[in-house]
This record gives C-alpha cells, sequence and structure tokens, in this order.
C-alpha cells in the first residue's frame, strides 16, 4: 500500500530542529529499506505560483500558494509499505515531524 | 414457537452475544476485511438460530460458526471478481494463521479479539468514535443499540460506524497487536475506548435508567475480556477495578425519588460487597510492582471510599497522597480539583478552597459545572451563604444532567431559601 508522507513545517520563518544531516539519514534509512516510491523537497513557498481555468477557458496565475496558511507543505515522500502503522511510524522517524513541523500521512487512492 | 423452542432460541441468542466479537475478530483475522466479517458473522448467526433449535447446539457451536461464517465468505468472495486476487493472498495468509491460531477452550473458536480491541481504538480514528466501535464489534451490540447508548439516531451512529470503518480499510489500518515496545503507547487508548462507555453509563441524564446501567455493564464486561487477554498489564487489572468500586455504588447512587445521592449521603449498607471485594483485590495486582497507573491509582482512590464506614472515617490523608501521584502521572486542572476537595476533607474548607481558587483561571475547567459545584459546596460550609448561592446558580447553569440539576437546586435552596 502506497502512502503519502507530506511535510509541513509550522510556519515559514519558524527555525528548523533539524539538520542537514538528520535530513540525509532518514533519506539513507527510507532508501536502504526498499519502500521509497518517490520523495522530493520542495523550493521555498515564495517560488510557489497558482494556476486555475476558469469555466469560460480564462486563464489565472497569480503568485503564490493557492491557500494561504501557517502551516507550509515543504516536501513529500511516497512510500510503499504494509499498512498504516508502518506508515505512520516512518513518518514520526522523519525530521520534518519535530519542532514546529508535523506530518500529514495520506494513503494513495487506488482505482 | 412452542414454551421450549422460545426457550432455546433465547439462550441460543445469549451465546451469540459472547461469541459475536470472537467470531468477528477471527474472521477478520482471516480475511481482513471488517465490512465482509461482519456480514457473514451475521449470515452464520442466522444460519444458527434456523438450525440449532431444530438440530440441536452443535458441540463445538463456536467453529460451528466459524466454518459456516467462512463458507459464505469464500463464496462471496469467489463470485466477486473485486475480490479474486485477494482471494489468493487472502488463502496464503490464512495458511499461516492456522498454523499460529491460538485456540482457547474447546469451544473451536481461536481468539483474535485482542487485535480487533486495538484497532477499534487505534489513534488514527476519531477518538468520539472508538467506544461505538468497541462496543459494536466486541461487546457485539447492534447499530440501533449502540445509537440508544450514545443518545444518537440509528442513522447517525450507522454513519459514524461505516465512516470509520472506511477508513479502516482504506488507510489500511491494521488488525493486529503491538509489539510490546509500542503496548504503553497503544494500550492506554485501548482502556480510554473502555472507560469512556463506562462514563457514558454514568453522565447521560436522558434515556430510561436500566439502559445506562446495561452500558457500564458492558464496559465492565469489555474489561474482564480484555483482562483475560492482557494478564500481565497491570493497568488492566486497574481499569476493571475501578469501574467495579464505583460500580458497586451504582444503587446507592439514587435516592427514593430518582433524585441524584451524592458519595456523603448514601446508605452504604446498599453498596455492593462482592463487587467491592473483586475491585480490592484488584486494585492490589494494579499497584503491586513497579510504578503504578493512573487507572490502577484511582482504583485505590475509589477503594479508600468504599472501604470507609462514612465520609468522616475516610482516609482523607491517603485520599489525598493517592491524588498526589495521579496529579504526576496526568496532570490536568480536574485532577486537581478532585484533590483539592479531598484537601477540604483532610484539613478543612478554608484549605481546599484556596486549592480552588487557584485553579479559576484553568481554561479546561471553564463550563466545567463541577467546579463551582465545588466552591459552592466549601462556600456553604463555611457560612458564606450568598458566595455559596451565586457558585450554585454558576453551577445550575453548566450542569447537563436533569438528577445534577435536581440536586443542585437542592442545595442552592438550603443556602437561598427565597430562591426557586
Amino acid at each position: 500500500m502506497k502512502y503519502m508522507l507530506l511535510i509541513y513545517s509550522g510556519s515559514a520563518d519558524a527555525p528548523d530542529p533539524c539538520t542537514v544531516e538528520d535530513w540525509v539519514a532518514f533519506d539513507k534509512a527510507v532508501a536502504e529499506a526498499g519502500i521509497l516510491v518517490s520523495g522530493h523537497s520542495l523550493a521555498d513557498l515564495t517560488t510557489a505560483t497558482t494556476v486555475h481555468v476558469a469555466e469560460t477557458g480564462e486563464r489565472a496565475v497569480t503568485d503564490g500558494p493557492f491557500a494561504e496558511s501557517r502551516e507550509v507543505l515543504g516536501g513529500y515522500y511516497v512510500i510503499d509499505v504494509p499498512d498504516l502503522d508502518v506508515a505512520v511510524e516512518w513518518a514520526a522517524r522523519c525530521p520534518g515531524a519535530r519542532g514546529n513541523g508535523a506530518m500529514e500521512v495520506r494513503p494513495v487512492a487506488e482505482f | 414457537m412452542d414454551e421450549r423452542a422460545a426457550g432455546t432460541r433465547s439462550s441460543v441468542e445469549a451465546v451469540f452475544r459472547e461469541e459475536h466479537g470472537r467470531l468477528l475478530a477471527a474472521l477478520v483475522h482471516r480475511f481482513g476485511d471488517l465490512d465482509l466479517a461482519e456480514d457473514v458473522a451475521s449470515e452464520a448467526i442466522e444460519a444458527a438460530l434456523l438450525h440449532w433449535p431444530v438440530d440441536g447446539v452443535p458441540s463445538r457451536p463456536g467453529a460451528w460458526l466459524l466454518t459456516t461464517a467462512r463458507r459464505r465468505a469464500v463464496d462471496r468472495l469467489r463470485r466477486d471478481q473485486a475480490y479474486a486476487a485477494r482471494l489468493a493472498l487472502i488463502a496464503a495468509e490464512a495458511e499461516r494463521a492456522d498454523a499460529a491460531a491460538p485456540v482457547s477452550d474447546d469451544d473451536g473458536l481461536p481468539d483474535e479479539r485482542l487485535r480487533l480491541f486495538f484497532t477499534c481504538a487505534h489513534p488514527a480514528l476519531p477518538a468520539a468514535d472508538r467506544g461505538a466501535l468497541t462496543l459494536r464489534y466486541l461487546a457485539g451490540l447492534t447499530t440501533p443499540e449502540v445509537a440508544r447508548a450514545y443518545l444518537v439516531p440509528t442513522a447517525t451512529m450507522a454513519q459514524r460506524l461505516v465512516r470509520a470503518k472506511r477508513k479502516i480499510s482504506e488507510a489500511r489500518i491494521p488488525f493486529r497487536v503491538p509489539e510490546p515496545a509500542e503496548l504503553p503507547g497503544r494500550l492506554p487508548g485501548v482502556l480510554q475506548a473502555v472507560y469512556s462507555i463506562f462514563t457514558e453509563g454514568y453522565a447521560a441524564s436522558s434515556g430510561p435508567r436500566l439502559q445506562r446501567l446495561d452500558l457500564a455493564e458492558e464496559a465492565i464486561r469489555l474489561a474482564r475480556i480484555l483482562r483475560g487477554l492482557l494478564p500481565t498489564q497491570r493497568e488492566v487489572a486497574g481499569l476493571l477495578g475501578l469501574m467495579l468500586l464505583v460500580h458497586a455504588r451504582w444503587d446507592a447512587r439514587i435516592g427514593a425519588d430518582g433524585e441524584l445521592v451524592l458519595l456523603d449521603a448514601q446508605d452504604r449498607t446498599r453498596w455492593d460487597r462482592d463487587m467491592i471485594n473483586e475491585g480490592r483485590s484488584l486494585v492490589l495486582v494494579a499497584l503491586t510492582g513497579g510504578t503504578p497507573g493512573p487507572y490502577g491509582v484511582q482504583a485505590a482512590i475509589a477503594a479508600l471510599h468504599d472501604e470507609a464506614a462514612d465520609e468522616a472515617s475516610t482516609d482523607w490523608p491517603q485520599v489525598v497522597a493517592l491524588y498526589d501521584v495521579l496529579l504526576a502521572l496526568t496532570p490536568s486542572p480536574v485532577v486537581a480539583l478532585n484533590r483539592a476537595v479531598a484537601v477540604a476533607m483532610r484539613d478543612g474548607p478554608e484549605a481546599g478552597l484556596a486549592l480552588l481558587d487557584e485553579l479559576a483561571g484553568e481554561a479546561q475547567l471553564r463550563g466545567y459545572h463541577p467546579y463551582p459545584a465545588a466552591r459552592a459546596g466549601l462556600l456553604h460550609r463555611l457560612g458564606r451563604h450568598a458566595e455559596a448561592a451565586a457558585a450554585y446558580r454558576e453551577a445550575l447553569d453548566l450542569a447537563g444532567t436533569e438528577p445534577e440539576r435536581e440536586h443542585l437546586r437542592g442545595r442552592l435552596a438550603a443556602v437561598d431559601p427565597t430562591d426557586g
């Protein structure tokens, strides 16, 4: 079963309690466990662009994220593990779960 | 149906109440699907209701039910194309499960209920639904019965259960017993689900009294099952002990006119001595060896009340000491409130009132009627009648249940005869 682990930070300017080494170690652990489907870290929120196409076909391109909120999506992993407990276990090990951050665990829909 | 057949039927139904959780858990473990397990379990029970009164109850009723349900499930999976691939997987898993299945009694039903307890109380499910799921799937109550227990319409409860089941299935919440290392994190959730059923039985005001009594007894029954499944977990003993020691006073809690009678005014000869004795022996289990948990400590406090001949001779210093332990284990303004009331009994109302006033700013106590009610009681004892009346009125504005409101009105009338 595939789960997306969405990495949220509590606020854009909150200090990150985790070091680069923490992230490198987590990345390595996920890769070595053989569960990694994909994963990326996203560039700064100031680089986000929102696109909407109205019913008329008119395209609106605006600066910034779709929803203004304190929480910022900073990256994600998609992992393939047997069940939610294992997914939660990996989410808890991710440095993004600490400090002001939190992980959202979402099953990938199967059709 | 003649009388004998009717008797068989009701005894058969009583068996099912007990067997339902076990049957369901075994099927969920086998097929990994709560919906399917629920359907075929009730089909098997219907088949039994049809056959047993005629053919007699089989020597191993549990095995009969499981075999019947399993056949139906396999039939269903064969018919359903979407399940075809899954069936192969399940068959492989079933082989493995059969080898390792813990068979208890000679009833022929493996006991997989502990898995189901942990699934129903999984932290990824809404806290409000965990008690309902536990009642439905482990206590074997029907959905309308669970709805009545929580005083919501059947359709509402059905919807909540469906939503929870969908999350279990779609997010793949597993049916598994956590590893020993995970238990300290996960067991409190299971205990809380059972305890929430118990407190629900006491909290709600409306509905016939018997029905609510049933709910507290269902929680006790569930805790007994859990105690059998986890005999070495002292907090399970603590929870069962706590519920027995509180429930022993059930009868004395209601006065002749259906009014609420608080601990200090209860006729203690009406307390259930057998329940108290069983609860006390569980307190010993809960408090022996290592740091006690919050249920064990609360059970010990309940035992001190149950052992006392009256309020005055209660061992209040010991009660306060146990609240100190509880406060350290689970710091909360509600525990601090209870501790303050015990301090008032030990050192006098002034000392208790000072502690209560320190809690005045606590957000958790805002809108919590026992807080102004406790203040009112102490002010009353200090002869500060006007302030006591104001605090009773504040509590009355907040109290939800009719017996509680009735009780507060009575107290208010005692300090302010012009009122009401």
